[in-house]
């Protein structure tokens, strides 16, 4: 019988099926951060229990970090219970032999952007992290699910996840996206088609045109954001493309073991005639870029349309809390911060895009702040090395240290109440990024766009001459 | 181990949907290294009137009257009610210890996102989802004030006067893991031969996922 790729991820890692109906399905790779693995590692003391295998375990901080004076390593944290959170991981690694990407290692960075980077994640494997943009690395082909802390202690004690199987849904993107318009827009877009709740209790997998025309990096926000659509699992099938950026990683396999590799990947596509519980078709040969206006990711506009009628209480609320009306332009919206980064798009392409944008143009003298936060470490150095943080700090953005930075401001990067931010990030929930900030979710292109003019504008005006 | 019945319960309505665990429970309170003391900050941002911090003596802060948390009408309610999509957004757990930290013991919402409602059952938090016309009828019985049964052995919400309101559906692992309070990894590691197997099985399929 023909099978989905979550099919063939799924049935590779299932182990048995437990009494009570449930199943264990086999963790290739455990990703551990800061926030959501102390409770979990005193779990395990408390019983008693050690990593089932410590190889299959590997961290960074990233949530807690700050972006600045990062020259002086954990002491550059100065926010007493965060710097114990980071402290906290490091003592757990250590203890139990866990390879770390510490605050001082130039591979540090957001653990959805270190992951495949280094190859630590790869094509047909299960990955797991407690924290739910994990779906981030579907986009190699591998079946990754962010899970809660009494799931990472189980991850920890058994290898293990109790799962019970997902309904599968298609995602078909017909067309190829135009000039000025990115994976960014469309992950937003599909939101804004089905909802938030939209693909709850589903494994999505991206198909079509569009989605084989993209890079990696670019797919990679697509599956980010496939919880924001409340899929715990977003997927694309491995290809040449994925091959391509694999080939070589630090952590990936060679010689030998890479042709064995390749045999078992090639076949990490949806058969033909697969069956799907749910197909959503999207054509995106006309669309266009895209502006969250309220305080969900589906409450989300064209660039050239007006902010709607409320349908909801919901809609209303988030009205108020924008302090926006039906009617306004999304150029009608003042900005105040521009934030450039998250693992949603922090990558060295996004960062690329966003620099070729400002080039030449200075960052708009009402705004207070621009911020451009690499993912890694190793996203950094390259893009300082291609002289991009030059033409970010040259156009008066602040370029900085990795982390999750104003995603969700655990760190000092926060907006100030009543801020409106065009984020490249994926959340826009009230007081995600700073106490009554208000989040404007786009893609990199219109971040860097509005940081010079101050408001939103058509990025496609500026990419398209 | 936990109660079979939530006898005579009073509940909180929150009219809301797409409840996000940000507003449960905002970020600054997740650089805890404990699971416990998140009950004072459920709601932080909705229900003081000020940015709160860990460590604050919540205390002194002031409260928005306008928050139905801070309505006396609804002080001591074991179960929350609410609409569509509760919990979406993070993975953090840290919104469940809150929730219990704060004293419900049970919250009913149309649908739940994915990630809450397993995090919910790992800790012996139990979630139900109903109709919208079923959650309608409590909410109306929430604001006259009415109590409610949550039986859990027969799957079923009654009135104060012990008349069903609605049966509901729960897969019986999850019932269980409320009604016994069980180790779930104890129970996952008498498989732990499967799991070996399953681990020596790879050794020559995917080796490189070993290393």
């Amino acid at each position: 019988m023909p099978s989905t790729l979550y099919d063939k991820l799924w049935n590779l890692h299932e182990v048995i099926q437990r009494e009570d109906g449930t199943h264990l399905l086999y963790i290739d790779r455990h990703l551990i951060h800061e926030v959501t693995s102390p409770q979990a590692f005193e779990g395990l003391k408390l019983a008693g229990r050690n990593p089932w295998r410590t190889s299959s375990n590997k961290a960074t901080p990233d949530h807690n970090i700050p972006t600045t004076n990062r020259e002086l390593g954990i002491e550059g944290i100065t926010d007493e219970v965060s710097k114990l959170q980071v402290t906290t991981l490091d003592d757990n690694c250590k203890e139990h032999g866990i390879e770390q990407f510490d605050i001082a290692d130039e591979r540090q960075g957001i653990v959805h952007v270190v992951g495949p980077e280094q190859g630590i994640t790869l094509p047909g494997m299960t990955v797991v992290c407690g924290d739910s943009h994990t779906s981030t690395h579907g986009a190699l082909g591998a079946l990754a699910m962010g899970i809660g802390t009494s799931e990472v202690e189980h991850v920890l004690a058994t290898q293990c996840l109790v799962a019970t199987k997902q309904k599968n849904m298609k995602i078909e993107v017909k067309g190829i996206l135009p000039k000025g318009v990115y994976s960014k827009d469309l992950a937003l877009r599909v939101i804004g088609n089905i909802g938030t709740a939209g693909a709850t209790g589903y494994a999505i997998e991206y198909i079509g045109e569009a989605v084989e025309s993209m890079s990696i990096e670019a797919r990679m926000t697509v599956c980010n954001m496939a919880i924001e659509a409340g899929a715990r699992a977003g997927m694309v099938a491995f290809d040449d493309v994925t091959l391509n950026y694999v080939k070589g990683k630090p952590y990936a396999p060679s010689g030998s073991e890479w042709d064995q590799a390749l045999d078992l990947w090639k076949n990490l596509k949806s058969d033909e005639g697969a069956s799907f519980d749910k197909t959503i078709e999207i054509h995106v040969s006309k669309l266009k870029p895209q502006v969250s206006w309220g305080t969900s990711p589906e409450m989300v506009i064209d660039i050239d349309s007006i902010i709607p009628e409320p349908k909801s209480n919901s809609e209303s609320n988030a009205l108020d809390y924008m302090g926006l009306k039906t009617g306004m332009r999304p150029q009608d919206i003042k900005l105040d911060q521009v934030f450039i980064g998250s693992c949603t798009n922090s990558r060295i392409e996004d960062l690329r895009i966003a620099a070729e944008i400002v080039k030449g143009s200075k960052v708009n003298k009402d705004l207070k702040r621009a911020i451009v936060v690499p993912g890694s470490g190793l996203v950094s150095k390259a893009a300082i090395e291609e002289g991009l943080d030059q033409v970010f700090v040259e156009a008066g953005f602040e370029w900085r240290a990795p982390g999750c930075s104003m995603c969700l401001g655990m760190n000092p990067d926060q907006l100030d109440e009543g801020d409106h931010c065009a984020s490249t990030s994926n959340r826009n929930f009230e007081g995600r990024q700073g106490y009554k900030g208000r989040t404007h979710l786009v893609s990199p292109a219109t971040a860097a766009a509005a940081a010079v003019a101050g408001h939103f504008v058509d990025v496609r005006d500026i990419v398209g001459s | 181990m936990n109660e079979y019945t939530i006898h005579s319960a009073k509940m909180v309505p929150l009219d809301r949907s797409n409840i996000d665990t940000d507003q449960i429970i905002p970020k600054q309170f997740l650089k805890s290294i404990k699971k416990t003391g998140f009950g004072p900050n459920l709601f932080d941002s909705w229900r003081y009137l000020d940015s709160g911090f860990p460590g604050q003596d919540n205390s002194k802060r002031q409260l928005n009257p306008e928050f139905v948390l801070n309505d006396k009408k609804y002080k001591g309610s074991e179960v929350l009610i609410s609409k569509e999509n509760f919990g979406c957004g993070s993975s953090r757990e840290h919104a469940v210890w809150a929730m219990q930290d704060y004293g419900i013991k049970c919250v009913i919402a149309q649908s739940f996102a994915d990630i809450f409602y397993n995090n919910c059952f790992k800790n012996g938090l139990l979630a139900i989802s109903l109709s919208k016309d079923s959650i309608e009828e409590l909410f109306r019985l929430s604001e006259k004030g009415e109590n409610i049964h949550v039986d859990l052995i027969n799957q079923v919400i009654l009135d104060s006067n012990e008349l069903e309101i609605v049966k509901f559906e729960i897969e019986d692992f999850r019932k269980n893991s409320v009604l016994e309070g069980l180790d779930e990894i104890g129970l996952s590691l008498k498989y732990s031969k499967s799991i070996l197997g399953y681990e020596e099985n790879i050794k020559k399929l995917t080796p490189w996922i070993l290393k």
